[in-house]
């Protein structure tokens, strides 16, 4: 109400000049109409302008002076004219006061009245009697606090004496003028935070006013969930496969025999690989049920005596040892078993690929886990070359940013020739090793049953290197397991490998 | 991979002349292998003590720490890996070694007795004459050894060397095994004698000889080699005994392996003394042993011929991709010390008959051939050959994966027309006359006047006629718009935007500013200051299709590339929409 009188006047008026008069004027309080007034001042819809007042107030004692006279003019009234005993006083004086007065008003008269008409020298004491002194007195202080309450101006001298006596005090009053302000209107717009269906509904949109709002801070966060960044990159990584033609090899078996993992590929029984150290066996399951017996002959002759143009490596070998179950420790097992699969058919060349976990026995460090993720192609055909891998490398590793590459001889019992892969690190500044790749040998592949001329170009790196070095992660830990922070996983980029 | 420590200075005096370390690095790069560390003596001491690191004076030897190809045990020594270095870099010829020309009456002998082969069966031996040692020849010595165990030894099991001063033990010798009680003798760095039982249980507590005891630990009879005095050479694969130790000054240094695999034990043997004939009086020549089992088969060690194997030239020049003349493979098979004779086989094909040294044991097949002419070729330098494959539209993939990030933060994908009226990029959206805006010549009806240059209209629309789903709706739709393009052939060209609104009872405008920010976060776009162009920030904005006070450009390096904000009343009414709705949309060209 008051918001709407005090807008509403200054539609039509320059200004509220004094809030005290506007309030009796329109019959608000005083106190709500300052409250309003400051509201409408702080949205710079009125400018206000600080007023203020000083002002006497009567004690109720001289409140009841003003209506029945002052305490010292009541006593000198009753004193008689002939003199009284002064023990008799009190109770003429208390008589002669009006009646509606309590006896403590009375006493507390008597006492103020006595002392101020003695301290006058209007009445005098002798002997125990009182008596007038003065023939008739004047109620001067009646008459001035009459004046203070009627607010009329008061002499310095006489103020003084009242203030002294407890009778007025000071009070300052304060209020306001009002003129309209630079947001002025006649009716206030609501602030708030955002559009809601009522604003719409009841047509209020044009009414409301935002509060306002800090773009220097973040929206309110999504809600949602988000992949894991290695399998953002596996993704990736995949489809970069299939446009280069490969397609997936089954890799849903963890458990593995060691005649897969290692005696097919032409892995000797003593090395170091097929170590505990390297390699989980396994106690339960602890060996392979069955071996394609005519393959596994051919595989044992070439290790023991060697064929197919091989020396082999002249070593007695054992069943027991191939037999042997393990967790897989290179997706290349798989490979073993999808090209012994392809050489039982007639020819026919093929890509493959894979992404899955294998498994290391390895003390856990900040590049090295137990498990791991194993990304590996395959090329089989007629009349394959150095110079092809050479080609499919560049045409992969240029599709996962790393277009500057270089080769390294290396050892690895399954490949001949082997290339280690090397890629500049811009970054780093320097050449770091990423992958492993070679052909495969003869004597993998020709006790298969592969033709003589077909050979196999393969390649492998792990997942998590190219990664970690995408995303500039130095700790495995950090990228794969338990310990990831699960707000690295949310904040984590989408991936654009294979999008260069 | 196995790695060598030798000293820079005594590597680079073997090879005649000194390189930088990225120049040897190099080096080792062609060569397949690598320098893993460059350390000195006393860094390696201080980091096995766990000291702290200290400045290394000048005065220290520099140690180069080399990692081998695992099949290369003929470069494990500084002896062999010079060598093969200095005959890669065509310095010196491949070595011819010989085995000595001694009757069979004057070889050396070693007898062997049945019973070994219960244990350990095997034994090969040899003997160095007229050897040279200095300190580094003879620390050589002893850590090739130790590398060998180490490595193709496997730790002992299969093949264990002893190596004797000839001069302080005298032939024949016999290899036998004995209970452990019966074998007494003073073993290496002790004074006294022992039983083999008793050393047994003394070595438990030697941190270097202890995990070496199982080997034979149990069995009922242990290996033992004894010479013509009954004098204890060795205790295979424990420990050799003192009396035959050899010495800086030992001249004549007999050899034996024992073994549980006879090809390794040779490959063991071979490795030992070809690479220390070198310092023998008669430059790489060996004497050899006869070793004679008693049920008659005997043999004579060490085996230094050739091994010969016929390679045809094609298939060496097919399996690297390059097409090489013979003689320029011949030449770069030296380098890699194989020798390599062209001839024509009986099938009319150019082949080589190439001669594998005692050196190279890791030469199994022809293919191993092939990879030494890729190797001194240079893998490097082989060309490439490339596969037809196909690469994807980046703008499209790229589109797709910032779809699917939209979808999983609970943003329904809608797909909507191209064409609209020209009202719907114009008036109803509070806006002047589009004036980039393709126009249709012949629109059927006013739904099909314009392309589009807002996803806008569309996202509207759909929220207009889907006024009874449950709230929120929060749609999305990531498709093309097209505007007049002066620099086109056509005149006009595609644009990818990306749009996204939420409808409900409140407007949800900071949901769709946090969903700004998390755009921004999958594109990798960092939050920065306003006028900072490394990322981006938001900007107050006044476009009239959205309401004053919630709305705001997206500044994306320093360039506007969007806009969010309530959509204004008087548009919401214009597609009969009841509900608040808070847009965005972005070009995301701009983050490819």
């Amino acid at each position: 109400m008051a918001e709407e009188t005090v807008l509403g006047h200054l539609e039509h008026n320059q200004e509220i000049p004094d809030s005290g008069v506007f309030s009796q004027e329109k019959g608000i309080n005083h106190d709500e109409l300052v409250n309003v007034i400051k509201s409408l001042n702080g949205f710079g819809l009125v400018i206000a302008a600080d007023i203020k007042r000083e002002k006497w107030l009567l004690s109720d004692e001289a409140q009841s002076y003003v209506k029945y006279g002052s305490a010292e003019v009541l006593i000198f009234e009753a004193v008689p004219a002939e003199g009284t005993a002064k023990a008799k006083l009190q109770d003429i004086v208390k008589s002669k006061l009006p009646a509606d007065l309590d006896d403590n008003t009375k006493s507390l008269i008597y006492d103020k009245g006595w002392a101020q008409a003695m301290k006058n020298k209007w009445i005098g004491l002798a002997d125990s009697q009182v008596s007038q002194k003065v023939e008739h007195v004047e109620d001067r202080v009646k008459d001035l606090l009459i004046q203070i309450q009627n607010g009329e101006a008061v002499g310095a001298k006489d103020i003084d004496a009242l203030k002294r006596r407890r009778l007025i005090s000071l009070q300052i009053w304060k209020g306001y003028s009002v003129k309209k302000g630079p947001n002025y209107a006649p009716k206030r717009r609501k602030a708030v935070t955002d559009l809601v269906r009522d604003h719409l509904q009841r047509d209020e949109w044009k009414d409301i006013e935002f509060k306002e709002y800090n773009f220097l801070a973040k929206g309110q966060p999504t809600e949602g969930g988000c992949l894991h960044p290695l399998y953002k990159v596996k993704l990736q990584i995949q489809m970069i496969f299939l446009q280069m033609g490969f397609e997936e090899m089954p890799t849903n078996n963890y458990v593995e025999s060691s005649f897969w993992n290692f005696d097919a590929l032409f892995q000797p029984q003593q090395h170091p690989a097929r170590d505990s150290h390297d390699t989980f066996f396994l106690k339960v399951p602890s060996t392979t049920n069955s071996l394609p017996e005519e393959y596994v002959e051919r595989v044992k002759t070439v290790h023991e005596s060697g064929g197919y143009g091989s020396r082999g490596y002249g070593y007695d070998w054992k069943r027991e040892e191939a037999n042997k179950n393990l967790l897989r420790t290179h997706t290349t097992a798989v490979s073993t078993r999808m090209l012994y699969a392809l050489a039982q058919g007639p020819f026919t060349p093929k890509r493959y690929y894979s992404i899955d976990r294998v498994f290391r026995n390895e003390a856990v460090d900040r590049t090295h886990l137990a498990e791991f993720h194993q990304i590996e192609g395959l090329i089989c055909d007629r009349g394959l070359s150095l110079g092809h891998l050479r080609g499919v490398l560049e045409d992969f590793f240029s599709r996962i940013g790393m277009s500057k590459l270089k080769f390294k001889p290396a050892y690895n019992p399954y490949t001949e020739p082997s290339m280690e892969i090397f890629s500049y690190h811009e970054g780093l500044k320097k050449w770091v090793e990423i992958g492993n790749s070679g052909m495969f040998r003869p004597e993998m592949l020709r006790p298969m049953g592969l033709p003589e001329d077909v050979q196999v170009i393969a390649w492998g790196l792990s997942l998590e290197r190219p990664t970690m070095i995408l995303y500039g992660i130095d700790n495995i830990r950090d990228l794969f397991g338990h310990k990831v922070d699960l707000s690295l996983t949310k904040r984590n980029p989408i991936c654009r490998l294979g999008l260069n | 991979m196995p790695t060598v420590s030798v000293g820079r200075d005594r590597l680079f005096e073997a090879l005649r002349r000194t390189y930088t370390q990225e120049e040897f690095e190099d080096l080792c790069f062609q060569f397949g292998i690598e320098l893993d560390d460059v350390t000195t003596e006393k860094a390696i001491i201080r980091k096995e003590k766990h000291l702290e690191e200290e400045e290394p004076s000048d005065d220290e030897e520099v140690i180069y720490k080399i990692e081998v190809p695992a099949n290369r045990y003929d470069l494990l020594c500084l002896e062999g890996l010079s060598q093969s270095l200095r005959i890669f870099a065509g310095l010196e010829p491949i070595p011819t070694y010989t085995v000595a020309n001694i009757s069979k009456e004057s070889m050396l002998k070693m007898h062997v007795k049945p019973e070994t082969s219960q244990i350990r069966p095997y034994v090969v031996c040899a003997v160095l004459r007229g050897v040279t040692f200095n300190e580094a020849r003879y620390n050589s010595f002893i850590d090739l050894q130790d590398r060998l165990h180490q490595n193709i030894c496997r730790r002992r099991t299969l093949v264990a060397i002893g190596t004797h001063d000839l001069d302080t033990i005298e032939g024949p010798f016999t290899y036998e095994a004995l209970a452990p009680k019966d074998i007494n003798f003073t073993p290496l760095k002790q004074t006294r004698n022992f039983s083999a039982d008793e050393l047994m249980e003394f070595y438990k507590k030697d941190l270097k000889l202890k995990k070496f005891l199982h080997i034979i630990e149990g069995s009922p009879v242990y290996p033992v080699i004894y010479d013509q005095k009954r004098t204890v050479l060795s205790l295979p694969p424990i420990i050799n005994g003192a009396h035959s130790a050899i010495t800086l000054k030992t001249k004549n240094v007999f050899i034996e392996c024992t073994a549980t695999d006879l090809t390794k034990a040779n490959i063991v043997l071979n490795t030992m003394v070809t690479m220390f004939s070198m310092y023998c009086e008669r430059k790489f020549e060996v004497e050899p042993v006869e070793v004679s089992y008693t049920d008659g088969r005997s043999y004579v060690s060490p085996d230094l011929s050739f091994y010969q194997m016929e390679v045809p030239v094609s298939y060496i020049t097919k399996l690297i991709g390059v097409s090489l003349p013979a003689h320029e493979s011949a030449r770069l098979l030296n380098k890699m010390q194989l020798h390599a004779k062209h001839s024509i086989s009986d099938k009319n094909e150019a082949s080589f008959t190439i001669s594998v040294p005692p050196t190279r044991s890791d030469i199994l097949h022809p293919c191993d051939v092939a990879e030494d002419v890729a190797i001194a070729y240079g893998y490097n330098e082989i060309p490439k050959i490339t596969f037809p494959s196909v690469k994807p539209q980046l703008l499209n993939k790229f589109s797709d994966l910032i779809r699917e990030e939209i979808a999983t933060v609970g943003y329904t994908e809608v797909l909507t027309w191209i064409l609209c009226s020209s009202k719907e990029i114009s008036t109803m959206l509070n806006r002047e006359e589009d004036k980039t805006a393709v126009i249709n010549g012949n629109p059927r009806s006013a739904d099909f006047e314009v392309v589009r240059t807002t996803l806008m209209p569309g996202i509207l629309k759909t929220v207009g006629h889907n006024k009874d789903h449950p709230k929120p709706i929060k749609i999305f739709e990531v498709g093309d718009v097209v505007l007049l393009d002066e620099k086109k052939d056509v005149g006009a060209s595609n644009r990818r935007k990306l749009a996204a609104l939420h409808c409900g009872s409140t407007s949800g405008f900071e949901l769709i500013h946090g969903l700004v920010d998390r755009i921004m976060e999958v594109l990798g776009t960092p939050f920065v200051s306003p006028g900072d162009k490394t990322g981006y920030y938001i900007e107050s904005s006044n476009e009239p299709e959205y309401l004053k006070g919630r709305q705001a450009h997206i500044i994306f390096k320093g360039e506007k590339i969007g806009t969010f904000g309530i959509v204004h009343p008087q548009v919401l009414h214009n597609f009969d929409i009841p509900d608040p709705c808070s847009f965005v949309e972005i070009d995301i060209e701009k983050f490819l």
